[in-house]
């Protein structure tokens, strides 16, 4: 007696429960690659899984065993050169060889750190969990491309619900035409030779009984030619856009100067990623540009941006004249959507301050989709950021927020999406 | 294979695919074959599962129904991982000791690993399954699936009441405890099957603790102080540990003594099987290279079959020697094989060395002494009793005497005349678990005092306990709620406390 049973199209995910499980035991240490991983990454890449690495030790489940030492007397195979009684030095690397079996691979083996990957969704999770995003924005975020179908002129196959009834009729009249055009021609001269017969002889003549039946073969022939056929017909073309198609640049600015630790670094690099982020979701093309300061800015690829460091004072206005001539040179062609986030600790140089407010106003805001700063530091705002309040009410395209911790971040974007939700 | 091969009838196709039919014709032949052979089996029930299933499987203990918990999450991580780099292929199949008996066929399978399987699984574990005397005793093939669904339902009802976190630290502490968690030589009842049975025997239970003169704090006036503290607890030292937290930790709740519970039986279910990997694995394999062979002498497989039968069989049985990198030990497919074949041999085509070694064998009808040797041995046994000279020369086994106050190892016998006894000797008590496994009892608690349980380790040939060993303690603690001890009593005689882990449960709580 026996049952197969095919159970191949069974829940798949049995061990799904399971995974969870590890994951939120082992959330410290997740978080920690995430952190490791993001300070590690470009801020354009995001939509990536992560190999998280955790420690053999903090996996281990303890069980009673023996640990080596003491006497052990075990069998082996394959004896090619050993007589009773011999001696044997201790085989090299911690006597695996010489000692238990199930020592050897238990104490031996086994070390190694335990890797696994996570997933896009879960790192973008974990992303997201230090941030404190509502869940719609997250939901909003993690979501890949949207794609709109689109017309797309007219195929030669498809389903038939999507025939196109002009379009297959007019190619039909057309193939119809094109088949009989010899025989109408033919038609035409016969007809008019009976014509003209027809005025001098009877109708019953020899003559005139062969044109007419000519005429009924040619006429025949035509009629033979189908009213529609399967080649005539045309479907209506769909094909899947990406929604967004537009650009947008984003412009980066940090100041690098002495007062900014690491930390303060480390914040501004997650307030970049979440606005990446915002934008990759919005337009199909993005180039950021990144430019840092301390008295004098420079224009500088990513990973000098994150990872140089700098000492100085702070000449804030220098940064912005600088993107004010990027932009100007580069991204006024009306074909970019610009973004501007700032990020400072807020220690500008006294006189420099009320020129940024200047300068952001006449010459930045106006060609802006949206600028954002932020200030990072403990404790009061500080000049700049004094100086700033008297651009927010003026400008809706202005957001600033003082941070002390990541949780902050996300108040700078929530008009920006607001306004995308809407 | 033999001369009076003769083609009676036409072969089985071989394609490499399977089909759902032609898995019903072989096991029909097979089926046939095995009855003629007298294999006495539970009902098959063969189930087709993709590689990502056999993946669950596998990080659930090869169970088809378990409770949650990180650690099969973790397991199935692993294998994932080493399966998709190809550092491992998966199991051809698993099969569960159940009633009807489950054997799972991965569909990657071609059609002749699916008559292997089939005959290895369906035939040859599970009629060990049926009848060894370890599985007959300690486990209970009709009622296990019903058993593992309670489970599951009772730690996701715990779950809801009492929360994710506490159900699972007391699990990992239990999972640490699984080893020493069953009676070694003492029957256990069977698994309960009916809930409500288990529902009336735990709120006995709870009853019973209630009144446990053990934990009773009312003052005792009239009891003679002397005789209680003549008084030993336990009256004698107990080796199952999680029975005795079961039973007697003062401070659990009745729900976490029937988690105990639960781990404990499901620990115990495994028992038999870490305790005869040899001769069942050898039994099967022996028994998928019998039915096979004899179907092909029937000229019921064609010779593209049998090659690739051949081929498979060759890897599992192939036995690398101690010099080479991909030594891991004996193999027990291997020895379990070249037993099963050696006794075979004993009984068909005796020699004078096996009629001096074997005289009670030597000659004898080999379906007799296999039902004999399958039903009443375990590994340890089973070596000390079949393991004939011949297969340890086939096998060049040798001892090898390590012994960590010397500076050489010694080789301590090899497979010549003087050496076979303790050759076979030494390997048995290599597969004695008592042996293998560190020897902890419960020795005793402090009735009077702190209430503190002191654990003694029997120490054996001066073999130490490893260094994780005060994890475990910890978990003994949190399960035990007060102070655990651990001693060594050492062969001379010494006695010594290796380390204690302090836990006050009760106090913890009231702040």
């Amino acid at each position: 007696m026996v049952r197969i049973i095919d159970r191949r199209f069974d829940s798949k995910n049995k061990s799904a429960v399971n995974r969870q499980r590890f994951m939120r035991r082992f959330k410290n240490q997740i978080r920690e690659a995430v952190a490791d991983a993001i300070s590690g990454r470009s801020i354009k890449d995001l939509d990536n899984g992560e190999s998280v690495t955790i420690p053999s030790k903090d996996l281990s489940e303890p069980q009673f065993h023996h640990g080596r030492g003491g006497i052990w007397e075990n069998i082996f195979t394959g004896n090619d050169q050993f007589s009773s009684g011999d001696q044997i030095n201790r085989p090299q690397g911690g006597g695996g060889g010489g000692t238990g079996k199930g020592k050897a691979s238990k104490d031996g083996e086994g070390e190694d750190d335990f890797v696994f990957n996570l997933s896009r969704e879960e790192f973008l999770d974990v992303f997201f969990d230090d941030l404190a995003l509502p869940n719609l924005v997250k939901t909003q975020l993690a979501r890949i491309h949207e794609y709109k179908s689109q017309r797309a002129g007219f195929t030669n196959d498809g389903t038939p619900a999507n025939i196109n009834v002009v379009r297959s009729l007019r190619g039909a009249l057309g193939r119809r035409l094109a088949l009989s055009s010899p025989y109408r021609g033919q038609l035409r001269e016969l007809q008019k030779q009976l014509d003209e017969l027809l005025e001098t002889r009877p109708e019953d003549d020899p003559e005139i009984l062969a044109l007419k039946e000519e005429i009924g073969i040619l006429r025949a022939k035509i009629d033979a030619i189908p009213f529609i056929d399967t080649f005539d017909l045309r479907y209506n073309n769909r094909i899947k856009v990406p929604k967004p198609t537009t650009q947008a640049v984003m412009f980066c600015i940090m100041d690098v100067s002495g007062s900014m630790d690491e930390d303060k670094k480390a914040t501004a690099k997650r307030f970049f990623m979440l606005l990446y982020l915002f934008l990759t979701r919005t337009y199909e093309h993005i180039e950021v540009v990144f430019i840092r300061h301390h008295t004098i800015a420079k224009e500088v690829n990513e990973e000098d941006f994150f990872h140089s460091r700098e000492s100085g004072g702070t000449v804030v206005s220098s940064a912005l004249e600088m993107m004010k001539d990027i932009l100007h040179a580069r991204y006024l062609n009306g074909a970019w959507n610009v973004y501007g986030a700032q990020a400072s600790d807020g220690d500008n140089w006294e006189n420099d301050s009320p020129h940024c407010r200047e300068l952001l106003a006449d010459t930045i805001l106006p060609f802006v989709q949206y600028f954002a700063y932020i200030e990072i530091t403990p404790g009061e705002p500080q000049n700049l950021w004094r100086e700033y309040e008297k651009l927010v009410g003026a400008h809706a395209n202005f957001a600033m927020q003082h941070i002390e911790g990541l949780p902050d971040i996300y108040p700078v974007f929530r008009e920006l999406f607001k306004k995308k939700l809407a | 294979m033999s001369a009076k091969r003769q083609k009676r009838r036409q072969p089985l196709p071989a394609p490499g695919e399977w089909t759902f039919e032609l898995i019903e014709a072989y096991h029909a032949e097979i089926d046939r074959v095995a009855r003629n052979y007298g294999l006495d089996t539970y009902p098959n029930q063969i189930e087709l599962i993709t590689s990502e299933q056999m993946m669950d499987a596998y990080s659930s203990v090869g169970m088809p129904v378990n409770y949650h918990h990180w650690s099969f999450g973790k397991s199935f991580l692993q294998t994932e991982k080493s399966y998709r780099r190809g550092q491992m292929g998966l199991a051809y199949e698993i099969v569960i000791n159940s009633n009807p008996c489950i054997a799972y066929l991965m569909e990657e399978n071609t059609m002749t690993m699916q008559a292997l399987v089939i005959a290895h699984a369906a035939y040859g574990h599970n009629s060990f399954f049926k009848g060894n005397y370890l599985f007959k005793q300690w486990t209970n093939a009709d009622a296990i699936i019903d058993y593992l669904i309670f489970a599951r339902n009772y730690l996701t009802e715990c779950e809801e009441r009492y929360g994710e976190e506490e159900v699972e630290l007391l699990l990992d502490s239990c999972h640490a405890l699984m080893n020493v968690g069953v009676d070694r030589y003492k029957r256990p009842e069977k698994l309960s099957l009916n809930k409500e049975l288990t529902r009336q025997r735990e709120r006995a239970e709870y009853l019973q603790s209630q009144v446990n003169d053990l934990w009773r704090t009312l003052p005792t006036a009239h009891v003679k102080t002397q005789a209680v503290e003549e008084r030993r607890f336990p009256s004698e030292p107990q080796e199952n540990l999680l029975y005795f937290i079961e039973k007697n930790a003062p401070l659990l709740e009745p729900w976490q003594r029937e988690v105990v519970r639960i781990v404990r039986k499901v620990g115990q279910y495994f028992f038999p099987q870490r305790q005869t990997q040899v001769m069942n694995e050898g039994w099967a394999t022996f028994w998928h290279y019998t039915l096979i062979n004899t179907l092909y002498d029937e000229g019921l497989l064609a010779d593209n079959f049998m090659l690739e039968f051949l081929h498979s069989h060759t890897n599992v049985v192939y036995q690398p020697s101690y010099s080479e990198p991909w030594y891991h030990g004996l193999n027990p497919y291997a020895l379990g094989f070249a037993m099963w074949q050696d006794i075979r041999r004993i009984c068909e085509n005796p020699t004078d060395e096996d009629r001096y070694w074997f005289p009670d064998i030597a000659g004898s009808d080999w379906r007799e002494t296999f039902d004999f040797a399958m039903r009443n041995f375990k590994d340890e046994s089973f070596i000390a009793q079949f393991l004939s000279p011949k297969v340890m020369r086939d096998f060049r086994l040798f001892a090898i005497l390590d012994d960590d106050k010397e500076a050489k190892l010694k080789v301590s016998a090899i497979h010549d005349e003087e050496g076979y006894r303790r050759v076979r000797e030494i390997l048995s008590d290599n597969y004695n678990l008592g042996s293998r496994e560190p020897n902890l009892q419960v020795w005793n608690v402090d009735l009077r005092g702190d209430r503190s349980l002191t654990l003694r380790h029997q120490a054996y040939q001066r073999r130490p306990l490893s260094g994780d060993a005060d994890e475990v303690l910890k978990h003994v603690a949190r399960l035990w709620g007060f102070a655990v001890r651990m001693e060594v009593a050492r062969e001379d005689g010494s006695v010594e406390v290796l380390q204690e882990c302090r836990q006050d449960r009760r106090k913890a709580s009231d702040t």
